[in-house]
C-alpha cells in the first residue's frame, strides 16, 4: 500500500461505487460516502428508474464498462427506504 | 479547490518514478494524444486514499509485467483541472473517474481500468488486470 493516502477510519463502504437498491424500484449507483442519522449519502450519482431486471442489469453493466454517468453530485437516501447496498463490482459479478 | 502542492508533490513524485510523463497544461496533453500513434497509458492520477492509494502500487506492479504500454502519460485529476479535462476529452463515451487508467492505441481507448474497478482491490489484482490488457492491446500488431 502506498504511504500517500488521504482519509483513514471511515465507514468500511467509504469511497466504494455501491448499486443502492430503492424500495420503489429505483436504482441509484453512486461512490458512498458516508451513513449517518439514519441515511446512507451518496456522490456522483447515476440514477435508473424502475424497470424490468433486464433493463437493470444492461444498465449495471454499462456503467460498469463505461462508468457512472453522473446526473447529481449529491443524495441522501433513509436508510428505510433501501433494499440493499451492495458494491457494483459485485452486483455485476453476481 | 486543489490541494497545497506540497501534499501532492509525493503522489506526483510517485508517478514520474514509474516513467509517467505528467501532463499539466492542454498543450502538453494535444501534444501528446492529438496525433496518438501505437499504444499509450494515461493514469488520471488522485490524491484520494480510498483507490489512488491502491492504484500507483498497482501501476508499479504492472509495469513490471514484459508488456508494456509504449507511453506512460498521466494527469493529477483536481490539480491540474484543464489538462485533465483535456484528456478526459480523447476518453470518448467512457465517464471521468479518477483515479482511473486509460489504456490507449492509435488514438482509441481499447481499455478502462475505472475508479471503481480498483475500490477495495488490492494493488496485485488491479495489476492482474491491467497486464492482460497490456497482453491484449501492446503487442506488436499481427500482419493481418
Amino acid at each position: 500500500m502506498s504511504g500517500h493516502v488521504f482519509h483513514h477510519g471511515h465507514d468500511e463502504l467509504h469511497g466504494i461505487t455501491v448499486v443502492a437498491r430503492h424500495v420503489d424500484g429505483t436504482v441509484f449507483v453512486g461512490r458512498f460516502d458516508q451513513e449517518d442519522q439514519g441515511k446512507i449519502l451518496l456522490l456522483d450519482v447515476s440514477t435508473q428508474p424502475a424497470a424490468p431486471e433486464g433493463e437493470i442489469a444492461t444498465f449495471l453493466a454499462r456503467t460498469m464498462k463505461f462508468g457512472v454517468r453522473v446526473d447529481r453530485k449529491h443524495l441522501a437516501i433513509p436508510t428505510t427506504e433501501l433494499t440493499s447496498v451492495t458494491p457494483l463490482q459485485e452486483a455485476v459479478a453476481g | 479547490m486543489p490541494y497545497d502542492p506540497r501534499l501532492v508533490d509525493p503522489m506526483r513524485q510517485e508517478t514520474t518514478r514509474m516513467g509517467f510523463q505528467e501532463l499539466t497544461s492542454v498543450a502538453a496533453v494535444d501534444a501528446a494524444l492529438a496525433n496518438l500513434t501505437g499504444s499509450a497509458l494515461v493514469f488520471v492520477n488522485s490524491v484520494c486514499g480510498c483507490a489512488a492509494g491502491n492504484a500507483r502500487p498497482a501501476l508499479r506492479l504492472a509495469l513490471q509485467h514484459g508488456t508494456t504500454p509504449e507511453q506512460l502519460l498521466t494527469v493529477f485529476a483536481g490539480q491540474d483541472v484543464e489538462a485533465t479535462d483535456r484528456a478526459r476529452s480523447y476518453f470518448g463515451e467512457y465517464q471521468p473517474s479518477s483515479p482511473s487508467m486509460a489504456l490507449l492505441r492509435d488514438g482509441e481507448v481499447v481499455y478502462m481500468q475505472h475508479r471503481h474497478m480498483i475500490e477495495g482491490r488490492t494493488p496485485e489484482s488491479v495489476a492482474a488486470d491491467l497486464t492482460a490488457a497490456f497482453d491484449k492491446h501492446c503487442g506488436t500488431p499481427s500482419a493481418a
